[in-house]
């Protein structure tokens, strides 16, 4: 019996294209753009200069704050300008121009490393290194980690949940991950359990990835303290309140967090970038991205540094194709469509889908016709439909008691919907309205 | 018999009526709300347009304002403007301040021809909605959507949105200045300037921070911050902030000059008249012409 | 101008291969096994009956949307084909043909378009369509050919009643269950189509088939259909233990009428149910409790329109105090 959260979720077409291709290398680009707000909290402050020479691995941006995370150059090269860059939502943010010296930046690639399995920091001292070397949660939210590992007096904390689930179509980059560091990520998993003095770990994978969970479970055979569960293929399994649910059918209360109930929840990506901080200095200045796409002529999975230009990517797997009219940063349910590819890869970015024609449109718009599906789908238990009518009437606060603020703009809503209505359009518009009263408010 | 249940009927039903007009009776005694009838003096005074430009919801509400603030100095009703405020102050015997006539303008002139289009939008047809999830359908992330908030907003029917160039047109007549346009657009495109007889305006329609070089490509008629109007300026009306001019409407004495030297017909000037030809001196004398003296009589 | 070639939109970027069309044509095939019998049984006078209901609703709302509301004409999206059908499913055969189009006029005019079009009815329109035929056309209405004896033609028609009518007049005038059930169907003929009624009482074989089809398409769920015909069977089961010369068995009041085509067709109206599990339940509890009352002790003898009708006016309410339980929010119970 495969273990899966009980209420709603969706089964999308997974189309997972690039599950059986090698992670390959991206050549090291000319000009990366590295922006200073790649994760949640405040953007980071900027402490290089125009004209200075930086070294693979120098920090460029220093946190900003408690909820912030330093900045690291992904390439040796010379800063050629401050500038402002769009970013995938179009509007321009500020970045950090780097041209590449091509000798210089292959630090970190060329050496081989040698499977690590000694720790020999302390736990506080694990914690610093953490911190020092800019790792954010690699799984999409890009939220800082060190902020997730620092624990208070009265946090009791007796799971660590490791996310392998990738339930969003055509994304494999924690797939190839998994099949290809396995033995690493489970010494970072040890990392972990050793700085917070966690007893149990659960890694989550979904059960359409039927090789990892073999791997893991023979590498895992003699080790007691890790299980491995296998989830039903169901959407959105990796959004980690449904995560804890699947596994230890806990649920995280209203606008709390798994720390509410004894349980952090990881990315494998970040579990890995904190195994190489921790073993070998090295920071966060690269990561796995899929770049897929029906129509691409070779779809595949990259290493890529932090700030390559997407349009160096596509042309890496053959150039865009004829009938392109989308472009998502991240996978078809919660990506953002892009403007333009000259926007760089950034911490968050797992996955660059290329969609064509058929797909791409929307169709058009009908009266709600009281099917109820929205409902049954929603993995919070919340009223898309009612959400949106209420968002139309500019009636929010009213939608804030209607627990719009839990909505964790999964997708699923707008997916099902045989109206084609814009449900989750509505609902993120009506979450920053609530947002900002809340703030006011206060 | 019929008249025995006509005389019952009736009986009856006059019966009845007459209970229930003394149950309104008491009770409208009893549960009655004392209200300040001053309130609805004030509220037949104001244009009963329920527009919430004062910042209350409603007239009623805003006549409860008035009645009971001490200081009313700074509310305003502009729709009803300065006469309005004026009556309400000898009603009330309380001080107002007057204010200047102000009508909303619209700051953009990125019209399909200028500014093309390089992306397609699909979603809700709603700029606030459209602002939130991307920078727009064009390369320019300042100007405007098109999608017609602002004309929604307008309970005064002065808005409308014209079909060729997809942006919005203000009625200057029957604009009351209300402010609903200005808060309902999302990237604060129209503004409130100050109003004249004539309507004379002269306004920097253009919101793009961007450089020159990356302005002009977005959108043929963006201002590209290359200072000249500024100066050419005699009054020091214009002050460049981040790649993008502003003239000041209280500065500014409408003289125009600014108007020719934009590079790029950023400046709009409205309802003035076309700008006198002026006659070219020469060194030539015509020969025909007899040379007039001043002291001709 | 040429369109630019890169789309724009918020997330997510796929969708599901449901349409509201996919759904509205599902039920259509799903009504078609009881249409053929009641071809079978009724000849002509079932697809007049039909086509001028389909045609008229069809073109009512046509009419409306293009030239009274000046919207989008929708025709194509299948709520009036289907509207048209369930009225046609609820008139006698041989029913004249302008009272048809009366009834259309009333179910697309005033129970869909004057609350605001399609999604926004609180009412059935099919059944506000017959409710009101009913009250206006009493005779009409209550003036059934029987089946077998008219294959051909409507004009000759030999009209009876229904079973439920029969069985109405027979308590009536003080006869008992073992008399009058010489007079009505077998449960095997109520079961196959052999007995009288309106166009969509036939066969409840048929119906049955059409309602699992539904099911199994996932176009309702199981909750109304079966809760409701489970709380029927159970109160007039227990009325027929305690005295079962008075009041007829279960099975006899699951087959005759509209209960079927009731609960799988009427009542699912997904615009005018319950949009929740528990909500349905209580919704089709309130539909079998209402019928098996007017059945039993009111002057109709068939309670399912107007049972439909009234818990239809209460769905808003069970939609606003019947909500799906939040993720996060303390258990108090589960259900379902």
């Amino acid at each position: 019996m495969l273990k899966t959260f009980p209420k709603g979720g969706v089964h999308p077409h997974e189309n997972k294209l690039t599950s059986a291709k090698a992670i390959k290398k991206m050549p090291v680009p000319k000009v990366v753009y590295v922006p200073i707000s790649q994760h949640i909290g405040i953007p980071s402050i900027i402490v290089v200069e125009r004209k200075n020479k930086v070294a693979i691995g120098q920090v460029i941006a220093k946190s900003g704050g408690y909820v912030s995370s330093n900045i690291h150059s992904p390439v040796a090269g010379t800063v050629t300008k401050l500038d402002k860059i769009i970013d995938s939502s179009g509007y321009k943010k500020q970045c950090i121009v780097i041209r590449t010296d091509a000798k210089n930046s292959s630090n970190f690639d060329e050496i081989k490393f040698p499977l690590k399995e000694e720790i020999l920091l302390t736990p506080s001292e694990i914690l610093q290194q953490i911190t020092k070397c800019g790792i954010v949660g690699l799984g999409g939210a890009t939220f800082p980690s060190h902020v997730k590992l620092i624990l208070k007096e009265d946090n009791k904390i007796d799971f660590l949940i490791i996310n392998g689930v990738e339930c969003e179509p055509y994304l494999t980059a924690d797939h190839r991950l998994m099949l290809e560091k396995a033995d690493e990520i489970i010494v970072g998993i040890k990392i972990l359990m050793f700085a917070l003095h966690i007893k149990k770990v659960v890694i989550g994978i979904e059960n359409n990835k039927k090789d990892a969970i073999a791997l893991f479970k023979k590498l895992l055979k003699n080790e007691d303290r890790i299980k491995i569960a296998a989830l039903k293929v169901k959407y959105p399994q990796g959004s980690e309140k449904q995560l804890v649910k699947a596994i230890l059918k806990r649920e995280v209360p209203k606008n709390g967090l798994p720390l509410d109930v004894g349980v952090i929840v990881h990315n494998v990506g970040t579990v890995f970038a904190i195994y190489e901080a921790i073993q070998y200095n090295k920071p966060l200045i690269e990561r796995v991205v899929t770049v897929t796409g029906k129509k691409l002529k070779n779809p595949s999975n990259y290493w890529v540094k932090i700030g390559t230009p997407i349009k160096d990517l596509i042309e890496e797997v053959g150039g865009v194709p004829e009938e392109t009219r989308k472009i998502v940063n991240g996978g078809p349910m919660m990506g953002k469509a892009i403007k333009n590819t000259d926007m760089p890869v950034t911490k968050g970015t797992s996955g660059i889908l290329v969609i064509s024609k058929e797909e791409a449109s929307r169709k058009e718009v009908e009266n709600c016709i009281r099917c109820g599906e929205c409902i049954f789908v929603c993995p919070m238990g919340l009223e898309p439909f009612l959400l949106m009518n209420l968002c139309e009437r500019g009636m929010y606060k009213r939608a804030s008691i209607e627990d719009i603020m839990t909505c964790i703009e999964c997708g699923s809503c707008s997916y099902v919907c045989p109206s084609n209505r814009p449900l989750l359009d509505y609902i993120r518009f009506g979450k920053n309205i609530a947002r900002k009263l809340e703030t006011v408010k206060n | 018999m019929m008249t025995e249940s006509v005389l019952y009927s009736t009986l009856l039903l006059t019966l009845l009526g007459g209970i229930a007009a003394a149950v309104l009776y008491f009770v409208s005694k009893k549960f009655y709300v004392y209200e300040n009838p001053m309130i609805t003096e004030i509220e037949d005074i104001l244009p009963a347009a329920n527009c919430a430009g004062c910042g209350s919801p409603g007239c009623k509400s805003f006549a409860e304002k008035l009645v009971n603030t001490e200081d009313i100095s700074d509310l305003f009703c502009p729709v009803g403007g300065n006469d309005v405020m004026n009556l309400v102050a000898e009603v009330l015997g309380k001080e107002v301040t007057e204010k200047d006539p102000t009508v909303a303008v619209m700051r953009c002139q990125g019209s399909c021809d200028v500014r093309p289009k390089t992306t397609e939008y699909q979603g809700p047809k709603s700029c606030a909605i459209s602002a939130m999830i991307y920078s727009g359908e064009t390369d320019c992330q300042y100007g405007c959507l098109g999608d017609g908030d602002c004309v929604i907003a307008c309970k005064f029917d002065a808005m409308y949105m014209d079909k060729n160039t997809n942006l919005p047109v203000i009625i200057t007549d029957k604009c009351t200045s209300c402010g609903a346009c200005v808060e309902a657009c999302p990237r604060d495109i129209i503004e409130m300037r100050p109003k004249n007889k004539k309507d004379l305006k002269i306004f920097v329609s253009c919101m793009n921070e961007d450089k020159g070089g990356i302005a002009k490509r977005a959108c043929e008629v963006a201002c590209i911050g290359c200072s000249k109007c500024d100066d050419i300026c005699p009054k020091d009306a214009i002050t460049m902030v981040n790649n993008l001019a502003y003239i000041d409407p209280v500065l500014c004495t409408l003289c125009r000059k600014c108007v020719p030297v934009c590079p790029t017909n950023s400046i709009i000037e409205t309802n003035f008249p076309p700008p006198k030809v002026k006659k070219v001196k020469t060194n030539v004398k015509e020969k025909d012409e007899p040379v007039k003296s001043k002291t001709n009589a | 101008m040429n369109t630019p070639s890169i789309i724009i939109s918020g997330s997510p970027h796929i969708h599901s291969d449901r349409t509201s069309k996919k759904i509205m044509y599902d039920v259509v095939l799903a009504l078609i096994p009881a249409f053929l019998v009641s071809l079978y049984i009724f000849g002509i006078g079932a697809l007049i009956v039909t086509s001028v209901a389909v045609f008229s609703c069809l073109l009512f709302e046509y009419l409306i949307q293009k030239y009274l509301l000046k919207t989008e004409v929708t025709i194509s999206d299948g709520s009036a084909l289907i509207t048209g059908i369930l009225l046609a499913f609820n008139l006698p055969s041989g029913f004249p043909i302008w009272m048809i189009i009366v009834g259309s006029l009333v179910a697309i005019g005033i129970a869909k378009f004057s609350f605001g079009g399609l999604g926004f009815n609180i009412f059935n329109p099919a059944l506000v369509g017959r409710v009101f035929l009913l009250i206006s056309f009493p005779v009409q209405m209550t003036t059934w050919p029987t089946s077998i004896d008219n294959q051909t033609t409507i004009f000759d028609a030999v009209t009876g009643a229904t079973p439920l009518g029969i069985i109405k007049e027979g308590l009536m005038f003080g006869e008992t269950m073992t008399e009058i059930s010489t007079k009505i169907p077998s449960t095997l003929d109520m079961l196959l189509g052999i007995t009288g009624g309106s166009l969509g009482e036939m066969s409840s074989l048929a119906l049955i088939f059409g309602g699992l089809f539904l099911i199994l398409r996932k176009v309702v769920t199981w909750h109304i259909p079966v809760v409701m015909i489970l709380t029927i069977v159970v109160i007039t089961g227990i009325f027929w233990r305690i005295d079962p010369q008075q009041y007829a068995n279960p099975l006899i009041h699951i087959l005759s009428g509209g209960a079927i085509l009731g609960a799988f067709f009427m009542a699912t109206d997904l615009v005018t149910s319950p949009m929740t599990k528990k909500g349905m339940v209580i919704f089709a509890v309130g539909i079998g409790l209402i019928t098996v009352v007017i059945r039993l002790f009111g002057a109709y003898p068939e309670g399912v329109s107007f049972a439909i009708i009234i818990m239809n006016a209460f769905v808003p309410l069970i939609n606003k105090y019947f909500k799906p339980r939040r993720f996060g929010a303390k258990i108090k119970s589960k259900i379902i």
